[in-house]
């Protein structure tokens, strides 16, 4: 397990540290440079000139890299070109409001999903079952943003029954409940059928399992058998899906908080991108890259710490 | 091909979403004959108006009908959706089959390139790459084709690995037989089977991010139709009509059903082994 455990963190590491060198080299790649394309159009050469040393485009690209590299390691991912605010305080700003989101929408579908393809197992074949089962692949196929935009039509433009923008005052908790109700309801919702669909079948795999047949065969209750023992089991691959469905949570996210206007990472790489405010773009999208690197890597050690079989495949 | 129809026929939701598919597709190639009006033509007077016998789906804020947009809209889709799969599909059988029939450093590397590309969140690579390079829909299908290249890749990789290892495999070489003619004859067959259906189940994602980054306006450039840039039209205009949402929806929603269904029958049809809920 150790060596599993080593050998998959250091792996993580090279996986960001490459990701880090892509995204740097795509912004080199690209015809003209950052300099002139933050200043738009009109810039003197004198102005380009004196943003690019200050961002250090004057020097040589694996210089630049190695930099790069040095300032991230201590938490600076440089100057935030409109505000003058370090990019790292602005990120880590907005990030609360995102992980918030994407937790609750998780505990909604959890709630739901679970116990969804929990009954379909149970009773699995029957007109219910087959119901659930389309109604779990409609959801798991609607585009999250298409959800976000009907529930913000009904429940509120047309219901007026929740807010329809941002994230709700600061110190109020309910106005804030308040506002989380429909972004985690569209980010869930594709969510609630993947988790029943899940849970449907390796309910139906623990069941048939011989340790369940000695648990009747001992004479406990069904509901002892399914709750105590079966449930259980069945419930951990959602642990380890969520941790790799993170890149798909944090998609959804930025959709949802764009559609309800809503703080958030998400909002906050759509409203830099309409300002040419890249250092924040990049810091951004690194940030949700080095979450979700961990988010998988955290599912992969706690599926190896469960199942030894994995730990051999590395 | 006659017989994979009559047993798809046979499953309803199968049916239903064969159906679904070739509506779409059918209304949106023949866009240009069944459109009642030009999709970009302006029409002031008639502007934010509901459903009606000459306007299906009503009229968006310049008045240009919604059902005409709809069905060119369609054409946008599709187009980004076959162009991106087959390019990333052909790539990503190139870099699987190198992978899993070269060199061990040459698949390591392989690898690693899969697993960083795969490391970003898609919708912020795609957004990052268009904050770049500037919003068009080559950038779009661009990004689609990068990010979809490891998950047909690893498919491959690992078909190839497991039949390099078969004995016949071996005797082939014994005999000489390039590894060019290998992987034509025996590797390409086995692994094209499970390729399409992943390829069939990856349609609907794709149409979904294309409608997305459209309807952020990162996608096409106004005035094109797209059914992203329709739901963008129905976001601004939400508190004074529903029917620019529920006219971008539909499509969208029907075609993602549609191929969804589809590609789970064909699923069961080639490839029992792959159900999950048996």
């Amino acid at each position: 397990m150790g060596l599993y455990f080593l050998k998959r963190v250091a792996l993580s590491i090279l996986i960001v540290m490459l990701a880090v060198t892509l995204l740097f080299c795509m912004i080199h790649m690209v015809p003209g440079d950052p300099a002139r394309i933050l200043l738009g159009p009109r810039a003197t050469p004198e102005l380009i000139a004196s943003l690019s040393a200050q961002m250090g485009l004057d020097q040589s690209l694996p210089i630049q890299i190695v930099k790069f590299f040095g300032n991230i390691l201590r938490g600076d991912l440089g100057m935030d070109v409109i505000t003058n605010r370090p990019v790292a305080a602005t990120v880590f700003g907005q990030l609360p409001y995102t992980l918030w989101l994407i937790f609750t929408a998780i505990i909604f579908a959890m709630l739901i999903g679970i116990p969804l393809g929990c009954y379909s197992a149970l009773h699995r074949n029957t007109l219910i079952d087959r119901i659930t089962g389309v109604i779990s692949v409609a959801c798991i196929t609607a585009p999250s943003f298409v959800v976000a935009l009907y529930s913000l039509l009904i429940f509120a433009v047309t219901l007026h029954w929740f807010p329809a923008v941002g994230a709700g005052d600061k110190g109020d908790f309910w106005d804030q409940v308040s506002h989380l109700v429909l972004p985690a309801f569209a980010i869930g919702l594709s969510w609630v059928g993947y988790l029943s669909r899940l849970v449907r079948a390796s309910m139906l795999e623990v069941m048939s399992e011989n340790h369940i047949r000695t648990a009747r065969a001992y004479g406990l209750s069904e509901n002892t058998v399914v709750y105590r023992y079966a449930l259980k089991l069945a419930v951990l691959p959602t642990v380890t899906v969520i941790g790799v469905g993170m890149g798909f949570l944090l998609s959804a996210a930025l959709f949802t908080e764009i559609v309800f206007a809503r703080p958030g990472i998400g909002k906050l790489i759509f409203d830099s991108i309409t300002t040419r405010n890249y250092p924040v773009v990049m810091g951004s999208v690194l940030v949700s890259t080095i979450l979700f690197v961990v988010s998988t890597t955290l599912s992969d050690l706690i599926n190896a710490w469960l199942d030894p079989r994995i730990r051999a495949s590395l | 091909m006659m017989d994979a129809l009559h047993r798809i026929s046979r499953d309803p939701l199968g049916l239903l979403g064969l159906i679904l598919v070739v509506l779409i597709i059918a209304s949106a190639l023949l866009a240009g004959l069944i459109a009642p009006y030009d999709p970009i033509k302006l029409n002031i007077i008639d502007r934010l108006q509901g459903p009606s016998v000459d306007h299906l789906l009503g009229t968006d804020q310049l008045g240009r009908d919604l059902f005409s947009r709809v069905l060119y809209g369609g054409q946008v889709a599709l187009k980004v959706a076959f162009i991106s799969i087959a390019a990333a599909l052909g790539i990503g059988v190139f870099l699987g089959m190198l992978a899993g029939f070269g060199p061990k450093w040459l698949d390591n590397i392989i690898m690693l390139f899969f697993d960083t590309i795969r490391s970003f969140p898609t919708v912020m690579f795609a957004l990052a790459t268009v904050a770049l390079v500037g919003p068009s829909l080559g950038t779009v299908i661009a990004v689609i084709i990068v990010t979809s290249i490891p998950t047909y890749g690893r498919v491959v990789r690992t078909q190839t690995l497991t039949i390099k290892s078969n004995e016949f495999v071996m005797a082939e070489r014994a005999m000489g037989v390039s590894t060019t003619r290998i992987l034509r004859v025996h590797i390409l067959p086995n692994v094209i089977g499970p390729l399409i259906i992943l390829a069939s189940m990856d349609i609907p994602t794709v149409i979904a991010l294309e409608a997305g980054l459209s309807f952020l306006g990162m996608g096409v450039k106004p005035p094109t139709p797209s059914w992203g840039s329709i739901l963008n039209d129905g976001y601004t205009l939400i508190r004074n009509t529903p029917w620019p949402i529920i006219a971008g929806s539909i499509p969208l929603v029907l075609i993602t059903l549609g191929f969804t269904f589809l590609g789970e029958s064909l699923r069961d049809l080639i490839d029992p082994k792959l159900r999950k809920n048996v």
